[in-house]
């Protein structure tokens, strides 16, 4: 892969969605419908990138509590959600994932 | 002079508090890329020409999974369409600023800024938001670049850091993330869908897997908003 190429369309990607409106003006139009749909873009795709990462580390399946990708994930989501602090609930998945990992 | 000089000190000021907030991002970013095979310049290139946090980090587990390019732009574009809301929210005030600067604001209207620009508009208006804008994006923008370089620099120090679980700190990352969301039903079902795709199609090359999860989420979503609203209007 070039990383001309990457770098050149993830540019063209975000850009012209942020310079759409400030730069295109007046000639746009946010369709209601689409506005809508984007509210499910990021739980959609972040769930889609985690599962199987989490479930299958490096391609091999292993749905098992002794999978430490996959109890470390558990954890981070369910101290992000009681908690509702993203930087706490990181540090103890971390720590979760390191002392499965190397004990 | 002094107003346009303290509005500009006001937006970076105020953009503070997120800037740290993305300090152990920013890092995680820049080490990952480094393990996912990128060099450090072409992961801090990353940063410094696109600019999209969420976007590069998902670009970086994309690349490391194999990912083929069309898949990271098409991917890229549809995690950043959220930012065309942002451009149309700013775009009222920003009529009398002259297109070059608002090519510029545009490009650093990541989630994070525009929260900060937004912000000061409902609170003064107008009032020297040019200004104010460039010094909230332009401190962002470099607060990114160094967390960024920081990140590059230790990855490529320490190589073995990409056996060491990097891959991990991307995906905690990602649920810690949306977890708060999962309170609703509808979120929870936009993630059963994405999931479930996501865990079938695993075996898609170049992560086409990744798209058709991302499409069934949403329209699951959408499916429920539908529901929801035909329930509303039957009571």
């Amino acid at each position: 892969m070039t990383i001309a190429a990457l770098l050149a369309g993830m540019f063209l990607a975000t850009y012209l969605t942020r310079a759409s409106f400030l730069v295109f003006g007046h000639r746009l139009r946010f369709p209601p419908a689409l506005k809508a749909a984007l509210h499910h873009v990021p739980v959609a795709v972040l769930t889609a990138i985690i599962v199987p990462e989490a479930l299958a580390p490096g391609g091999q399946v292993d749905v098992s509590l002794g999978n430490p990708y996959l109890l470390g994930t558990v954890v981070a989501a369910v101290v992000a959600r009681l908690s509702g602090h993203l930087l706490l609930s990181l540090g103890v998945s971390f720590a979760v994932f390191g002392l499965m990992r190397w004990w | 002079m002094t107003t346009i000089r303290h509005a500009i000190f006001a937006g970076a000021r105020d953009a503070l508090p997120l800037m740290i907030g993305t300090l152990p991002f920013g890092v995680i970013y820049g080490t990952s890329a480094v393990a996912a095979g990128l060099s450090p310049l072409a992961a801090l290139a990353m940063s410094v020409i696109v600019f999209a946090g969420s976007a590069q980090f998902i670009a970086v587990s994309l690349i490391s999974g194999g990912a083929a390019l069309p898949v990271i732009w098409l991917t890229t574009f549809v995690v950043n369409l959220r930012h065309a809301l942002y451009s149309a929210t700013v775009h009222p005030a920003a009529q009398g600023w002259g297109l070059r600067w608002r090519a510029l604001v545009a490009f650093w209207l990541t989630d994070e800024v525009f929260a900060v620009i937004e912000k000061r508009l409902m609170e003064r208006g107008n009032d020297a938001l040019l200004p104010y804008a460039l010094g909230a994006g332009g401190g962002f923008y470099l607060n990114w670049l160094t967390w960024t370089a920081i990140g590059a620099w230790l990855g490529q120090q320490f190589p073995d850091l990409a056996g060491w679980g990097l891959d991990f700190a991307m995906i905690a990352t990602f649920a810690a993330m949306i977890a708060p969301q999962l309170r609703a039903p509808t979120p929870v079902v936009v993630a059963l869908a994405a999931g479930t795709t996501a865990w079938l199609t695993r075996g898609l090359p170049f992560k086409l897997g990744l798209i058709l999860a991302a499409f069934a989420g949403v329209a699951a979503g959408v499916w429920m908003d539908h529901r929801r609203k035909a329930r509303e209007a039957a009571a």
